[in-house]
């Protein structure tokens, strides 16, 4: 461990702009990159099981007005979204007062609310792709069964609903990854906010970028492999003998 | 309706920038997405492992820092071509990447990446019975490209590109980040001159669906013109 | 092929001759807008404040025509090195850092660096005790990002900002305790606004120097001197007929 520690000290001697500070800032942004893309997917995909029942629902003022969110927050810039959402909790008169305000006060919360509801959007029409691709046999041996619609929906369509969407969400995981980059601009120091504060204080793109560029190609390989692994376990029976 | 304090006419500027930025990007990545993906199906083994490469990495990494690598680097690596040149010859020879060109050059190349994967499946899904038709025709392959499996790959291809589309045009408000003047950019500097963040962000969303509820229509039509002579579509 | 290209011109390159300077009759100045009231835009998109004014003036005097190109606070000086534009006018403290990279004019406008707090905050003095736990503003890359990260950045939370606008908006939201700015950006931008009240907190800053330097210069590229002692020459010119007095009376009014 020792050796470990002196080599490393050997190889940040002498050279200016990969600091015990500056690693410092890229370890902070790694880990807020992390809470905020984790918390945003896990809550979003709470959001998403509801809202594609809903949206699968034969019942128009039910899928109707869940159609015209996920057409919205798919159909716009996430960075428009985070920017209303950042510079618009501003403008409720007195929020400033409200117990929710040491949060929304924080960048991170905005970004989250905003992170939140985008991948809630994508998510639901994957559920919804799957919940419709599912074998109509399946649906007539349940109904046959005498299953009522929701232990169907629970039981039949939605266990298999999953499965079916799983390499779809694998990509919408690394999508969100990718997307959170734009936290930088409302301040937040998350993995590209520390890239961009060593490239404006060293005038050292190639560096700055490509050190941040090389960490999030980790991590996106750690999903895409993560993803694999999962699809192999839940998918096997899928798969022609 | 227009005005918004002065900075209408101006938004609709940036509504220009974006949609031109976006078509040029998109022209760029189709030319770029052909090239990966023949590379991709070459017998060369160097080839093919160069247009993997591309795609891995591009497709592994954030557009933000992508955009802001090539715009920012780009700019470094350039100035110590022509700042050699300066030095040691006089010649007064530099290259101006304004931040248009860098979004174009910076976008197109990052989507020419996802655009060789969807060519690629596309020209794996044409029928070969046709291309063996095609060539005891007699036709050169040049013709066969054009008349026969660049038709029939668009049919396959249609629904990828038109994803390639929604995405890119979306991407295109990260050009804002840096420096240039698109519609984003605008709007978010209305907003914070006048502590008016809904006025100006709500038009630039509208905008954005406008756009997306367009193209949405013309990929359906273009769907229906490659779909003809196979029914059913 | 790109890349052979590049390797070949470099290798023309190694080889050749000296450096030449260049006359100019046409200089293209790099600046970071808004930073106000320093350089901003009226909302029909007219540039203007104190840098644009008083480069135009110098322009004029040596008799060249000048031309305005926006850039990021971020990407400012690899701009000029990569010659975007000829000349940085945005308002850059001049600093043993950036000397090594770029030659300044002489400084032509000399600032403090301030704290602005809202009046109702307790503050009275910024130090390390006092700013224990705050929320501190900066924009992104400045001296004044430099200073409160390598000062206060253990004990406080910085946020960096790309431009002085931001940081303002989030100031009248409540989003940050303090920021640091230069002086004059910080009063027209806060001390002027209607929206709520703000005071300086504590002395003028100016120590430092290897943070704060020596005032506003112009950067040019370094074997730029000849086009750098002509912008001298002028700007003494105007200091000495009362053009430079007038133009600062325009922005900051009589002190």
């Amino acid at each position: 461990m020792q050796d470990i520690t002196l080599w490393f000290q050997d190889l940040l001697a002498g050279n200016l702009i990969f600091t015990p500070q500056t690693l410092g800032y890229y370890w902070e942004g790694l880990v807020t990159t992390t809470q905020l893309v984790f918390l945003s997917l896990v809550i979003g995909l709470v959001m998403a099981v509801p809202l594609a029942i809903g949206r699968s629902s034969g019942r128009r003022w039910i899928s109707l007005p869940i159609y015209a969110y996920t057409y919205v927050f798919r159909g716009t810039p996430l960075l428009i979204q985070l920017y209303i959402i950042y510079y618009g909790v501003v403008f409720f008169d007195g929020i400033q007062e409200t117990f929710l305000w040491p949060m929304l006060r924080e960048a991170f919360y905005p970004a989250l609310i905003a992170f939140t509801l985008n991948t809630a959007a994508y998510t639901t029409e994957i559920f919804r792709g799957a919940i419709k691709a599912t074998a109509k046999g399946e649906i007539e041996a349940a109904r046959a069964y005498g299953m009522s619609q929701g232990l169907m929906m629970r039981r039949i369509i939605l266990p298999s609903a999953f499965r079916r969407a799983l390499p779809a969400y694998g990509n919408e995981v690394i999508f969100m990854l990718h997307a959170s980059a734009i936290a930088s601009v409302v301040t937040l120091m998350d993995l590209t906010g520390a890239a961009r504060f060593v490239y404006a204080r060293f005038y050292a793109p190639f560096e700055a970028f490509l050190f941040v560029a090389a960490i999030y190609l980790c991590l996106t390989f750690a999903i895409l492999y993560l993803f694999r692994w999962l699809e192999k376990r839940l998918l096997a029976h899928l798969k022609p003998a | 309706m227009l005005d918004l304090h002065g900075y209408g006419p101006r938004l609709l500027e940036g509504a220009g920038v974006t949609i031109q930025l976006a078509v040029l990007s998109l022209a760029l990545a189709i030319v770029l997405g052909l090239l990966t993906a023949s590379a991709k199906m070459s017998r060369s083994w160097l080839l093919h492992r160069v247009a993997t490469l591309y795609t891995t990495l591009i497709r592994g990494v954030p557009d933000l820092v992508l955009m802001m690598l090539l715009f920012f680097g780009g700019q470094m690596a350039l100035n110590l071509v022509t700042d050699a040149l300066y030095d040691r010859f006089g010649v007064d020879w530099y290259v101006n990447l304004n931040a248009f060109a860098a979004g174009v050059l910076t976008i197109g190349f990052i989507f020419g990446a996802y655009m060789g994967e969807t060519f690629r499946g596309a020209f794996m899904a044409v029928d070969h019975g046709q291309i063996e038709a095609g060539k005891a025709y007699g036709m050169s392959p040049w013709l066969v490209f054009r008349r026969i499996r660049f038709p029939l790959m668009m049919r396959h291809a249609l629904p990828g590109l038109s994803n390639n589309w929604m995405v890119l045009l979306k991407t295109t408000a990260l050009v804002s980040v840096i420096g240039l003047s698109d519609m984003v950019r605008i709007a978010a500097e209305a907003s914070r001159a006048t502590h008016e963040p809904f006025t100006f962000l709500i038009p630039v969303a509208l905008i954005y669906l406008l756009i997306a509820s367009v193209s949405e229509w013309v990929f359906l039509r273009l769907q229906k013109r490659y779909s003809v002579g196979f029914g059913g579509h | 092929m790109k890349k052979l290209l590049t390797v070949s011109l470099l290798g023309l390159a190694m080889a050749a001759g000296t450096a030449q300077a260049r006359d100019y009759d046409h200089v293209r100045i790099g600046v970071d807008v808004p930073y106000e009231p320093m350089e901003y835009r009226t909302p029909e998109g007219e540039l203007t404040g104190f840098d644009i004014d008083l480069g135009n003036a110098l322009c004029a005097e040596i008799g060249v025509t000048c031309e305005w190109i926006e850039q990021e606070w971020d990407g400012i000086i690899p701009g000029l090195m990569s010659r975007n534009y000829d000349a940085i006018m945005s308002s850059m403290t001049i600093n043993d850092e950036r000397r090594q990279t770029v030659l300044f004019s002489d400084p032509y406008f000399t600032p403090p660096s301030a704290w602005f707090a809202p009046t109702e905050s307790e503050l009275s003095e910024a130090t390390r005790e006092t700013l224990e736990g705050l929320t501190i503003g900066v924009q992104r890359g400045t001296l004044q990002d430099n200073y409160v990260t390598d000062m206060f950045g253990d004990v406080a939370s910085v946020s960096r900002y790309s431009t002085a606008d931001d940081m303002v908006l989030d100031m009248q939201a409540e989003r940050l305790d303090i920021v640091f700015l230069d002086y004059p950006v910080g009063k027209a931008t806060l001390l002027d606004s209607e929206r709520r009240d703000y005071q300086v907190v504590g002395e003028m800053i100016t120590e430092p120097k290897e943070y704060f330097g020596d005032g506003f210069g112009i950067a040019f590229r370094q074997r730029d001197e000849a086009l750098a002692e002509r912008f001298n020459e002028a700007l003494a010119t105007l200091k000495a007929d009362g053009t430079y007095d007038e133009i600062h009376e325009r922005y900051f009014g009589e002190e």
